[in-house]
């Protein structure tokens, strides 16, 4: 076997093609900026009709020219993948290679695309979205590592094993081929072996995983716990507002870093602390469903009543079953017996989540909870003020009908657009704990445990790095873009 | 104006008692206090000998004595041994015993003795603080300029080409944490891999003689974090009084586009910006530990690492009240001096 080249043979014809589209659109978008920043804008020059067109056409034509080379440059990446996909590793390099795996992650893009924008109509604040560039581009960004990362947990586009260590393959460049590869091995090591001999494309699919596991749930809990603090503390003021007000910037004046440093340690697991962190921010989607129900269904108790016992007990069943580990909710101290918080006995103990990642979970949740909290207060205080609220109160509904039913749902475009926000600053905060090497063990092949490992030996070895770094990059700037476009059409109504 | 400030510090005070006292509690755990005393005794004590240990120096005391001892309102521990041998909070080789402090916290300027750096605390965090100060200002130096540069040039025409590249320029700065621009960065620049090596990839020299090699890696690195959420909020402020009618006013009377933006925009839209600044300040910390354990430059977010990692609880609590303190002081500048920036508000 061959060590690949990026393009292989692919890239003969397509190379030099792609440096000068590439070229174009650096020189267009110069070019474009020159213009908006030189010529007299369209407003201000009325006078002059010369002057007019020319600046008009100057205008028009940088516009232009950046599209399309814009547009020629997709089009050009598109074609990599596209040849890539059908010629494989052996024709198209290592680009081929990755384009090839990845084909089911292709498919369920188009086929999601396809859908979304021929539906695009009924499909609310959603379907808007496909009116938008930058929307469009950046959930196309974070759907493929959404798909990415769950077909690469069920191992359809990994091609090692991603914890073993193969021989020989130890800081090997990409496109180096797997020494004494069998028949039923993948021949290659896309994006070369890492300082343990592990495959680098594997670790970062498996890493996606992780990453789009973690950072949307936890971004969940922590706004199920600002915004369960955070309405009565907007709607009521006074008091309770200053007491959560406080409590949310004593969290917020501590150095995220110090804090990570301070709770993500086996001496603070062992004395419980994250255990009891865990039972109280656990706690808050359960508070939130029963009163989100609750003050829906007051007025009809024969169907609240069994909706709640069913919806109440399924959840409660499901939080003890997230804190119980090894039949407590809160383990004993070292060397001793028994628990100090019993918990469900193991028949009943279904979710069984991983305790380290359990611990990182429950500490990126804490720490977003306070900026979500100080949000959702903002617009509370806002919407508090508006005529449907004081029309709600004549008709007599209750305060936490009007907080869930009718302040919550008018308060969803600023909430929608930094759930997409936080969410990629959660990725970098999961980021930031493996760089630190905090929680997550050093086998794992999260991103920021893998940059972790990487940078001991930058200089030499970049592409080690290089690959969760871009891959984070990648995602976090897709949320980042997704957030936009959602924000730029929720303004449009 | 006066009550205002009294009252923000009064809150900053309690806020920081409440801070560092969290901090306490954590560092003071049964579990830390055991791997503490079997760093500094003997890594195979047995838990009796760990809890003599500790009760010897007053580590096994209810936790409010303990912070009161460390804040300076309680007297420090003594323990009399059976050998006859006394054991003080407060030792002091140049006293007597008669006239040793009997109280010795943070009040009485007595902030600790750093265990894994083997010495006192103050004068430790006060040099290393200073690197970073230096690393800051340039940071401040890069930083600033740009983003309100960035951000006033996307802001005075909304949607347009210019605003369309910068936006996506200041959107990318905010999706690179320092760890990804840093890694990309010394991949680039410094590596034999891509063979420019214009920079260096360590910053450790820096510390001594900061030259352009050394020290623009680090510094753009952290500049360019911050940079992008600095431009996003000048673009909004300069969008919104690119709007505003007194704008349209001049536009009207034919006041040339420049002087417009310079003249009557600028000075209102950069209102918004200081308070981002002065509040992306607590923001920088976090960068700046990032940037510093990779660049091995030996400033305060180094010195956080390794206390944190060893833990060196002293010091740990010396460098949380250092970053409490720096969080608070920025909120009330940034406070104080929008009132001063903005004559509509008035604090009564």
């Amino acid at each position: 076997m061959e060590k690949l080249t990026w393009t292989g043979g692919l890239g003969t014809y397509l190379d030099t093609v792609f440096f000068y589209v590439a070229a174009i659109l650096a020189i267009a978008v110069v070019a474009r900026i020159l213009v908006t920043l030189f010529a007299p804008a369209e407003t201000t020059t009325v006078s002059a009709e010369t002057a007019l067109s020319m600046s008009y056409r100057a205008h028009d034509l940088s516009a232009k020219g950046t599209q399309w080379a814009l547009f020629a440059t997709l089009l050009m990446i598109v074609l990599y993948l596209a040849l890539g996909a059908i010629m494989g590793p052996q024709g198209a390099g290592i680009i081929g290679g990755i384009s090839q795996q990845l084909v089911p992650v292709w498919i369920s893009l188009i086929v999601l695309f396809g859908v979304s924008i021929a539906f695009k109509g009924s499909l609310g604040l959603y379907g808007k979205l496909f009116n938008n560039t930058v929307g469009m581009i950046g959930f196309g960004i974070v759907m493929f590592w959404v798909f990415a990362g769950i077909y690469g947990a069920l191992d359809w586009i990994t091609t090692q094993d991603h914890l073993s260590q193969y021989s020989g393959m130890k800081n090997k460049l990409p496109g180096t081929p797997l020494r004494g590869a069998g028949e039923e091995d993948y021949a290659w090591f896309l994006l070369g072996g890492d300082n343990l001999a592990r495959d680098i494309f594997t670790r970062i699919f498996k890493g996606a995983w992780l990453v789009i596991q973690i950072a949307p749930l936890a971004t969940l809990f922590a706004f199920l716990a600002g915004i369960t603090l955070g309405l009565p503390a907007g709607y009521y003021g006074g008091r309770i507002d200053t007491i959560l007000s406080f409590l949310a910037n004593l969290i917020l004046a501590f150095p995220v870093i110090l804090l990570f440093y301070l709770l993500v340690t086996p001496e603070i697991k062992q004395a419980g602390i994250p255990a009891v962190m865990g039972l109280v921010l656990f706690i808050f989607p359960i508070i939130f469903t029963c009163i989100l129900l609750n003050s829906r269904y007051r007025t009809q108790p024969s169907l609240r009543t069994p909706l709640l016992i069913v919806v109440l007990s399924l959840m409660v069943w499901g939080y003890l079953s997230l804190n119980t580990e090894g039949g407590c909710l809160i383990l004993p101290a070292s060397g001793q017996e028994g628990c100090r918080l019993i918990g469900l006995p193991s028949w009943l103990d279904i979710l069984n989540p991983d305790p380290q990642i359990l611990l990182v979970f429950v500490s990126v949740v804490f720490v977003n909870a306070p900026t979500v909290f100080r949000i959702v207060r903002g617009l509370a205080m806002d919407i508090k003020t508006r005529d449907y609220v004081a029309a709600a109160r004549t008709r007599g509904e209750g305060p936490w009908y009007i907080m869930l039913w009718e302040i919550l749902p008018n308060a969803r475009g600023p909430l929608i657009v930094d759930f997409c926000l936080r969410i990629g600053y959660t990725t970098i905060l999961l980021g930031t704990l493996g760089f630190f090497g905090l929680g997550l063990s050093s086998e794992s092949p999260d991103w920021g445990t893998t940059i972790n490992a990487g940078r001991k030996l930058l200089s030499l070895y970049p592409h080690a790095a290089l690959a969760p770094a871009i891959s984070l990059l990648t995602l976090v700037l897709g949320l980042n873009l997704l957030a936009d476009g959602l924000r730029e059409e929720s303004l449009k109504d | 104006m006066g009550l205002f400030i009294l009252r923000r510090l009064g809150m900053m005070l309690l806020t920081a008692l409440c801070l560092t006292f969290i901090v306490f509690f954590l560092t003071n755990l049964y579990p830390n206090l055991e791997k503490l005393a079997k760093s500094e005794g003997n890594f195979r004590m047995s838990d009796e000998a760990v809890y003599s240990w500790l009760d010897d120096r007053g580590y096994t005391d209810p936790m409010p004595v303990k912070y009161g001892r460390w804040l300076g309102v309680v007297p420090g521990w003594e323990t009399l041994k059976e050998d006859g041998t006394l054991l003080r909070q407060c030792r002091d080789a140049g006293l007597p015993e008669e006239e040793r402090a009997t109280f010795c916290g943070i009040l009485q300027g007595n902030w600790g003795y750093s265990l894994s750096k083997k010495t006192e605390v103050a004068p430790l965090v006060t040099k290393h603080l200073g690197y970073t100060g230096y690393l800051m200002l340039w940071v401040m130096i890069v930083m600033v300029p740009m983003a309100l540069l960035l951000g006033v040039l996307s802001g005075m025409r909304e949607g347009s080409g210019l605003d369309r590249t910068l936006s996506t320029f200041s959107i990318t700065t905010t999706a690179t944490p320092e760890y990804v621009s840093g890694v990309i960065f010394i991949a680039i620049f410094a590596s034999k891999a891509v063979g420019l090596r214009w920079f260096n990839g360590s910053s450790t020299s820096a510390m001594e003689s900061a030259n352009f090699a050394n020290f623009t890696l680090p510094v753009l690195t952290i500049a360019l974090y911050g940079m992008g959420y600095i431009a996003r909020m000048t673009r909004a402020s300069m969008a919104e009084v690119m709007t505003a009618q007194y704008i349209r006013t001049a536009r009207l009377k034919g006041v040339s586009f420049r002087s417009i933006v310079m003249k009557h925009a600028l000075r209102n839209a950069l209102i918004a910006p200081f308070t981002v600044i002065m509040l992306q300040i607590p923001w920088l910390l976090n960068g700046v530990v990032i940037v510093e354990t990779l660049f091995n430059y030996k400033g305060f977010g180094w010195l956080l690492v390794g206390a944190a990692s060893h833990p060196d609880i002293e010091l740990l609590l010396a460098i949380s009240v250092v970053s409490v303190f720096v969080v608070l002081i920025t909120q009330l500048i940034s406070d104080i001096g929008y009132v001063f920036l903005n004559p509509r508000i008035r604090i009564s």
